[in-house]
């Protein structure tokens, strides 16, 4: 009987100890999945998910905030690789991925105004005062940060054409 | 080899009805020219060419209209004589049925060749990169299909140190017998134009190998090959996918090629006849790639066969003069088992097309889709040795990475796992889905990381821009401070000499 | 005819098919199948008609009824003769003169538990015949082991249509007059009893059990051994199955019982009595080559066979049961994903472990 109960009290406090010790020793300063989820992310913190920057967003997701389908930039993409970082199950029927889209001045409205310039995360939009801007396809990411900026709405947000090197065939409907 | 596979049955691949004769028996015919073509930029491997026409020029046939740009392109000459109609958009011959850019000549029916300028007397007196460049100025192209420009592969070859040139006569897909008919009808030439990729490539020899379903082909290049030892004819079982150039190459060499690693660097070079007999015509007569043989095939056809048709000729001309004698269920682009089905008829022929198939509904043998019953017969088809059954189940639930785990990477796109499937469960489109699923993703990081760099250089010109604009405002204020001392100083002098003066 | 339409949906290659649908594969089973059903059911008359048909129905129609809680379109489904077939193999494997709610409740079982619940065609880990004749085994072991002797529908005593219908819908009046045992059950009762099998089998004895014209008692499957392998032969002539299943079973059966035989004849049944007794052959041939629950290489069979037999012979002589092969292959089948884990085939130009070959 005082055997039975000395072992098992010995048993609790050395595994208490160990507890105790590891809880001290292999504690983690901050978390470092948020660090991993902003890695993921395209980085241009342009704000369309209502956080400030893609760090933010990140923040938020790992906390439970956010969905994983916030960032529209990222698209079905990044949805389901941040949803496999956090071990969480998606519906991804909700996100709506009409493909990505960017920028692109109409150049016979554009009045070389220069407020886009301003606010584009990638300085992707070349241009000066008076002269009628461009976009660069290639930096454009699709942030939209530059439309509601456009005093003349020659700043329009246009699909990126497929093309047959991009083409990717669709998955088989389910039988 | 041996009993442990007759235990575990090493069967790869199938042995899918071949279809091939009536067709690949009757004589090759030539099509009228129809009144334009349309000549998509784009028919190999590699950047799309660039146009050096402009519209309402006249060309003539052979004529060099698109030049190629970049380390992996090629040249696109017009296919007959007339004027360039239009540089544009053409729909490519490809189940997306998106268009490519292209350039289209109205013909004139006189059908003129350009002048051939300097041909050699002697090709094997040529440098074997004088070879390769006058084959690259043909714009040669890999013929059976994959239209990897020619040229370049003897170049990378040659670097890598070839000795043996395997020469693709396999034709294992089904209803296609226009290499069937090259080796028939033009077995000299071809034998000749191995001669030449040898020289060019640095291999000492060549061997021919040809499903021994064809053995007039087989019979016709032994004996065009006669005189030739370097060449040697050498007959394969047809089994489907012979013509794989892995496939071939361990057939005839009793090899494997390593899964990192290409035939080359083995020591191995594989063209197809087809390619051979048009690097004779580059080099023999200075004939650009500009025409090739197409078999037309499947029991909607009125008379299957093979014929000559100008690169460019619209699918819907070839019906117009070859005549269908039912709608067919499908219009296919090259062999069955690999082919493309067309968006419509309204899209070109081009230097890697085989064949045009117009198959009953009979023969396309349409059903739908049924679940997976588990009965592995995929697993036994397949000639790579993946499981098509699992790999298709991981990616109906997306799960792309497990997919590549069991060798999705790996997967040639062969087609023999669907054919088989009593399910009739579309694999190679699971396959060739993730593919590019994951090609897309891979593009998005490559994307995202660009996005990364771009901010951290704007955040970079922001910090410079205030910086300097502080430094600048500083430097104007010191200006000032030390103008207006000056100025202080100089009031507070001439104020001391009035001081002085007036006292 | 120059304006062809244009395609909607792309499809992919290849636009050829080697032409076998599943309905097919399913219906030249059936075939193969139906010699020894139908012998069986001269031998055993009308009664096991009935048990048949009834099995059979209820594993239709608990197929149908979860298709209809699934809301799928029940139709098409049943038509590819999968439910069919399940209930079939059930029915070969009860004793033929078993009551109506035997073959009622082991049919719903076997598609509603066996099949439906994992997900229908293709999703079940085990296969659904024997996961209804366990269940039955288990819950009704008295009627599950009532076996009888054979009594040709021709023969003098049998009972007509109707007779057989009451046998089956009440129960047979008289079965203790009729019943017998089978050789296994024979052979284990008699050896728990101290008698050795030379004496509990001698002479007329083995005769009565051992009778390749299958006038022996046990289930339907049992006592056409002959017509089962031929059927079996028969599928791997087809391509249906492959040989490595049946054959590697068999061995796993038959050779430990030839050695155990051979080291004592007095507790151990010879390699003949094992493997014609019980489901061995209609398990070798038709349950276990099941495409859904085996697995898929040619190497991961012969293993995957072989357990299915060396299991079957170890429950037979050691076990509690006296006949074993549907637990042999419900066990085989739950290690069939691990088997098919571990013997990939190798990819080209890869080792086993997947990496790329030297150069």
């Amino acid at each position: 009987m005082i055997a039975a109960i000395l072992s098992l009290t010995l048993l609790g406090i050395a595994l208490g100890l160990g507890l105790g010790v590891a809880a001290k020793k292999f504690a983690v300063e901050g978390n470092p999945v948020v660090d991993e989820l902003t890695a993921l992310m395209p980085g241009s913190n342009c704000g369309q998910c209502g956080y400030p920057g893609c760090a933010g967003a990140a923040a938020a997701i790992v906390d439970g905030t956010a969905a994983p389908t916030c960032c529209p930039p990222g698209g079905k993409a990044l949805a389901t690789a941040i949803a496999e970082k956090l071990g969480l199950s998606l519906d991804l029927s909700g996100m709506v991925d009409e493909g990505p889209k960017i920028a692109s001045v109409s150049e016979e409205i554009c009045i070389g105004c220069c407020r886009c310039i301003k606010v584009c995360p990638t300085d992707a939009i070349v241009g000066a005062a008076k002269q009628i801007h461009n976009v660069i396809r290639e930096a454009c990411t699709g942030c939209a940060a530059c439309i509601d900026r456009c005093p003349t709405e020659a700043m329009v947000m246009k699909p990126v054409p497929v093309t047959l090197q991009h083409w990717v065939w669709p998955k088989p409907a389910l039988a | 080899m041996g009993i442990l596979d007759r235990i575990f049955g090493n069967h790869w691949g199938v042995h899918p009805d071949d279809r091939k004769r009536p067709a690949a028996d009757l004589p090759l015919r030539r099509l009228p020219m129809p009144a334009h073509l349309y000549v998509p930029l784009q028919q190999h491997i590699g950047a799309p060419a660039r146009p050096v026409v402009l519209v309402g020029q006249r060309v003539l046939k052979g004529q060099l209209i698109a030049e190629a740009q970049g380390a992996t392109s090629a040249a696109i000459h017009a296919p007959s004589s007339g004027t360039v109609s239009a540089v544009g958009e053409i729909t490519a011959p490809h189940a997306s049925g998106l268009p490519v850019p292209g350039i289209t000549i109205a013909c004139d029916g006189e059908d003129r060749w350009l002048e051939a300028a300097d041909i050699p007397a002697d090709p094997f007196a040529l440098e074997p990169a004088e070879i390769s460049r006058r084959i690259a100025a043909a714009g040669v192209v890999g013929m059976g299909g994959a239209t990897f420009p020619s040229a370049l592969k003897l170049t990378l070859g040659k670097k890598s140190g070839i000795s043996t040139l395997i020469i693709n006569g396999g034709e294992c897909e089904p209803y296609l017998s226009c290499d069937d008919r090259v080796m028939r009808d033009f077995a000299v030439d071809v034998v000749d134009g191995i001669r030449l990729m040898l020289h060019a490539s640095g291999a000492t020899t060549a061997l021919v190998g040809i499903e021994d379903n064809k053995p007039e082909a087989i019979a016709a290049m032994k004996q065009a090959a006669a005189s030739f030892p370097e060449i040697r004819v050498c007959p394969v079982p047809a089994r489907y996918p012979m013509g794989s150039e892995k496939h071939l190459f361990s057939a005839l060499t009793g090899k494997e090629v390593p899964a990192d690693a290409r035939t080359t660097d083995l020591g191995v070079l594989v063209h197809n006849v087809g390619t051979a007999a048009a690097v004779h015509d580059a080099i023999r007569n200075g004939r650009p790639l500009v025409e090739r043989i197409v078999t037309l095939n499947g029991g909607a056809w009125r008379a299957p066969g093979n014929v000559v048709v100008p690169v460019g000729m619209l699918v819907s001309d070839l019906i117009a003069v070859a005549e269908l004698k039912e709608q067919p269920a499908r219009l296919i682009m090259g062999g069955p088992m690999m082919g493309t089905l067309l968006p419509s008829a309204i899209v070109p022929v081009v230097k890697g097309s085989s064949g045009v198939l117009a198959l009953t509904a009979a023969e396309a043998a349409d059903g739908d889709a049924q679940p997976c019953i588990r009965c592995s017969s995929c697993v036994r088809a397949c000639p790579v040795g993946l499981l098509p059954l699992e790999m298709s189940a991981r990616i109906r639930n997306e799960d792309y990475a497990g997919a590549v785990d069991l060798g999705l990477k790996d997967c040639i796109a062969c087609g023999c796992c669907a054919y088989v499937c009593p399910s009739r469960i579309p694999l190679v489109q699971y396959f060739g889905h993730a593919k590019g699923e994951l090609a897309a993703r891979d593009r998005t990081k490559l994307r995202n990381d660009a996005t990364k760099r771009l901010v951290a250089a704007r955040a970079e010109r922001l910090e410079r821009e205030t910086k300097e604009k502080a430094e600048a405002a500083a430097r104007r204020k010191a200006e000032r401070a030390k103008q207006k001392a000056a100025e202080a100083a100089a009031a507070a002098a001439g104020a001391q000499a009035d001081s002085e003066t007036t006292a | 005819m120059n304006t062809l339409a244009t395609t909607a949906t792309p499809i992919a290659s290849p636009h050829a098919h080697g032409g076998a649908g599943v309905s097919v594969v399913m219906l030249k089973v059936m075939a193969a199948l139906a010699p020894a059903t139908l012998y069986g059911f001269w031998l055993y008359g009308w009664p096991a008609v009935h048990l048949w048909f009834i099995t059979v129905f209820a594993a239709l129609l608990g197929e149908a009824f979860c298709l209809r809680l699934a809301k799928r379109r029940a139709m098409p489904v049943l038509l590819d003769g999968s439910a069919l077939l399940t209930g079939w193999l059930l029915a070969l494997s009860l004793p033929p003169w078993a009551p109506w709610w035997l073959g009622a409740v082991g049919g719903l079982f076997a598609t509603v538990v066996g099949k439906q619940v994992f997900g229908g065609l293709g999703q079940n880990l085990f296969n659904p015949a024997m996961v209804a004749r366990v269940a039955l085994l288990i819950s009704f072991p008295v009627a599950m082991t009532a076996w009888v002797a054979p009594l040709p529908l021709t023969s003098a005593g049998a009972p007509g249509f109707l007779d057989g219908l009451l046998i089956t819908l009440s129960g047979a009046a008289n079965l203790d007059a009729v019943s017998s045992a089978s050789l296994l059950g024979h052979a284990k009762a008699e050896l728990s009893r101290g008698v050795d099998l030379l004496q509990s089998l001698s002479g007329d004895h083995l005769a009565h059990f051992l009778s390749y014209s299958g006038a022996r008692p046990g289930s339907l499957g049992e006592t056409a051994g002959l017509l089962i392998a031929a059927g079996g032969i028969a599928m791997i002539a087809m391509g249906i199955i492959s040989w490595h299943i049946p054959a590697a079973m068999l061995a796993g059966i038959a050779i430990p019982a030839a050695i155990g035989h051979a080291v004592d004849p007095a507790r151990y049944l010879d390699a003949t009595a094992h493997v014609f007794s019980g489901a061995a052959l209609l398990g070798a041939f038709f349950i276990a080559t099941d495409y859904v629950t085996s697995p898929n290489t040619r190497a991961g069979q012969l293993v995957f066979g072989l357990g299915c037999g060396l299991l079957t012979y170890v429950i037979r002589t050691w076990g509690g049961y006296p006949e074993g092969v549907a637990f042999a292959v419900l066990l085989m089948n739950a290690l069939t994903p691990a088997i098919d884990r571990l013997m990939k085939p190798r990819i080209y130009g890869r080792n086993r472990k997947g990496a790329s070959l030297p150069l």
